[in-house]
C-alpha cells in the first residue's frame, strides 16, 4: 500500500506537487489507497485529517488510515474516518506465538455492538475492541470500522474495515457486497476490483497467507 | 395540532420547490387548512412559483426577529381557499434562521394550520437542517440519478440522527420518496435509474412518481402550481402523490413509456 509521510500538514504545495505525481501516471494511482505516515509530526501538531482526506481525493486517492503519531493525532484521524494501521505491511503468516496444548488463556473480551438501523451515506460507525453487527444494510458514502469481525444482514454498500488495530484473524460478511472498499488489517480491496462471482453476493473476507480472499458463500450455480 | 411536513433533499434542483408548492395547493384543493414556507433564504423562489412575488411586504425573517407580526407576512392565496403562503427574504443568508426563531413561528402555525410545508434549500448546511430540524413526516425529493439517491441517503440520515424528533427521542420522523422528472423512455433506455432502483437504495416507501414534463417550466414561469394543470401529467402525478399522503391507495401512473398510437408513430417522435 502507498504510504504518504506527512511532514508540514499546512504545506501548500503538498497537494500541487501530489497532483503532479498523479497526472504523470493516472491509471497507476487512480483510486490507489493510501496511507498517511504521522512519524515526522510533532507530539502536539494536530491536522484536519477530513480536509486532507478530501485534497486526496481530489487526487483521485483514497485515504485509509494512518500510521505512527501519537494518541491525540489517532483520535482527530479516526474522527475523520481514518484508522491507526500497523506500520508496513501485515506478515504474510500468522505469526502470533502458538499456545502451548493445555494452557488456558481465556480469550480477550470482545463487546459486539449491534446496530439495527440502516446505516446511511456519511454515518461512520466503530466498534473499538470488538465486533460491529448491522442487520440492516448500509449505504454507499457510510463506514463500518471494527476491531475485530464486521457482520452486515443486508447489502453493504459503503465502506467495511475489520481488524483495524492489526487482527488479522478479523472478518468481513455481509448478505450482498456491493461495497465500495473492503479492508481488514490494513489490506483493502477496492469495488472496482471485485470479479463478478461475489458481487451482489453473500460474501466473506478474511486473509489468508497474508491475502485478502473474497469468497461467496454458495458456489456460483448451485 | 398540525403536522409539519419538510420537502428535502440534499442535491440542488431535483424539485423541492416545485412539489412544496404542489402538496400546498393540493391539500388546500382537498379543503385542508394549509401554509408553506420558503426556507431558502437569500434565494427566494417559492413566491414566484406560487405566483405571489408582488404581493410580499413582510418575510418569514421579519417574523423571527420580530420586526412583523406572522399575520402580517402570511399571504393568502388568490385562487385556493385555506392556502398561504410564508416567503422569505433574499437580503439576508441561512445564519438569520434561529432554533428559537423558527420555533416560536412553528408553534404558533401549528395552531392554525393542519399542514405546515417547509421548502428546504439544497445542501446538508444550516438552511437544510433548520427546515428539517422541526418536520414530523419528510417527502424526499429525489431524480432518478445517482447523485440525486445519494444526498437523498445522506439526507434520510440526517433525519434520523439531527431532527427535533431524534434529539429528542419521539417516534421518528415518517419518511416518504417523492421521485421526480421520471423520464419512462430515458430510463428504459438505462439512461436513468428506474424506480426499483431507488427503492432498493433508499428503503422508504415510494409516495409518488413525477414524470419529467414541460408544463412544469411553463406553470412555474406563468406562477401557477403545476397541480392546477390537470391535463398535464406531472399535475395528475402530483394530484396522485398528495391523495396518497392522505391514506388514499391509488397505483403510480407515468412509470411505463406511454403507447404512442397509430397517429403520432405516423408523425415520428416528437419531444
Ligand atoms: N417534473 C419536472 N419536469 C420538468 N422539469 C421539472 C420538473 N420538476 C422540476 N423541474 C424543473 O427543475 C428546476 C428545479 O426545480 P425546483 O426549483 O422545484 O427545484 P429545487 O429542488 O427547489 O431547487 P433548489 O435546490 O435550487 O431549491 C426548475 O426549472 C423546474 O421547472
Ligand atoms: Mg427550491
Amino acid at each position: 500500500m502507498m504510504v504518504l509521510k506527512i511532514l508540514d500538514p499546512a504545506s501548500e504545495t503538498l497537494f500541487s506537487r501530489l497532483s503532479e505525481k498523479v497526472r504523470l501516471a493516472p491509471n497507476f494511482f487512480r483510486n490507489s489507497a493510501v496511507v498517511l505516515d504521522l512519524e515526522c509530526l510533532p507530539e502536539t501538531q494536530v491536522c484536519d485529517f477530513g480536509d486532507i482526506k478530501a485534497r486526496l481525493r481530489d487526487c483521485n486517492l483514497i485515504a485509509v488510515g494512518v500510521q505512527g503519531g501519537h494518541r491525540l493525532q489517532h483520535e482527530a484521524a479516526l474522527r475523520a474516518g481514518l484508522p491507526l494501521v500497523p506500520s508496513g505491511r501485515p506478515t504474510r503468516t500468522d505469526n502470533r506465538p502458538a499456545q502451548a496444548a493445555g494452557q488456558t488463556v481465556p480469550p480477550p473480551s470482545r463487546p459486539t455492538l449491534v446496530v439495527s438501523e440502516v446505516v446511511r451515506s456519511g454515518r461512520q460507525i466503530y466498534a473499538p475492541g470488538g465486533d460491529l453487527v448491522v442487520t440492516a444494510m448500509v449505504s454507499a458514502g457510510a463506514e463500518l470500522l471494527a476491531d475485530g469481525h464486521i457482520h452486515v444482514y443486508g447489502t453493504l454498500r459503503g465502506r467495511a474495515l475489520a481488524g483495524l488495530s492489526g487482527d488479522t484473524t478479523a472478518r468481513i460478511f455481509c448478505l450482498s457486497l456491493e461495497a465500495e472498499m473492503v479492508s481488514i488489517a490494513g489490506l483493502y480491496r477496492v469495488n472496482e476490483d471485485f470479479t463478478p462471482e461475489i458481487v451482489r453476493k453473500p460474501v466473506q473476507i478474511c486473509l489468508k497467507e497474508g491475502y485478502l480472499c473474497l469468497e461467496p458463500f454458495f458456489p456460483v450455480g448451485r | 395540532m398540525g403536522q409539519i411536513i419538510v420537502m428535502t433533499s440534499g442535491k440542488g434542483g431535483v424539485g423541492k420547490t416545485t412539489s412544496s408548492a404542489a402538496f400546498a395547493t393540493g391539500f388546500a384543493l382537498r379543503g385542508h387548512k394549509t401554509v408553506v414556507i420558503d426556507f431558502d433564504v437569500g434565494l427566494r423562489n417559492l413566491d414566484l412559483v406560487m405566483g405571489c412575488e408582488r404581493r410580499v411586504v413582510f418575510d418569514f425573517i421579519n417574523v423571527i426577529n420580530g420586526e412583523a407580526k406572522l399575520y402580517q407576512a402570511l399571504i393568502k392565496d388568490k385562487r385556493v381557499e385555506n392556502l398561504y403562503i410564508l416567503p422569505t427574504s433574499q437580503t439576508r443568508d441561512k445564519d438569520a434562521l434561529t432554533k428559537e426563531g423558527v420555533e416560536a413561528v412553528m408553534d404558533e402555525l401549528r395552531k392554525e394550520f393542519e399542514f405546515i410545508i417547509c421548502d428546504s434549500p439544497a445542501g446538508i448546511e444550516k438552511g437544510a437542517l433548520m427546515a428539517l430540524y422541526f418536520a414530523d413526516q419528510a417527502v424526499v425529493v429525489t431524480n432518478p440519478e445517482v447523485s440525486s439517491v445519494r444526498d437523498s441517503d445522506r439526507i434520510l440520515g440526517m433525519l434520523a440522527a439531527r431532527s427535533r424528533r431524534a434529539e429528542l427521542g419521539q417516534p421518528p420522523v415518517i419518511e416518504h420518496l417523492l421521485l421526480t422528472r421520471y423520464d419512462p423512455i430515458r430510463v428504459e433506455r438505462g439512461e436513468m435509474l428506474n424506480v426499483n432502483d431507488v427503492l432498493e437504495i433508499l428503503a422508504i416507501p415510494l409516495l409518488g412518481v413525477i414524470p419529467e414534463s414541460q408544463a412544469v417550466l411553463r406553470a412555474s414561469n406563468v406562477g401557477v402550481p403545476v397541480i392546477l394543470d390537470d391535463t398535464s401529467n406531472a399535475g395528475m402525478a402530483y394530484a396522485d402523490a398528495v391523495a396518497r399522503f392522505l391514506g388514499e391507495q391509488l397505483e403510480h401512473r407515468f412509470v411505463k413509456p406511454e403507447k404512442r398510437g397509430l397517429f403520432s408513430r405516423l408523425l415520428g417522435r416528437t419531444a
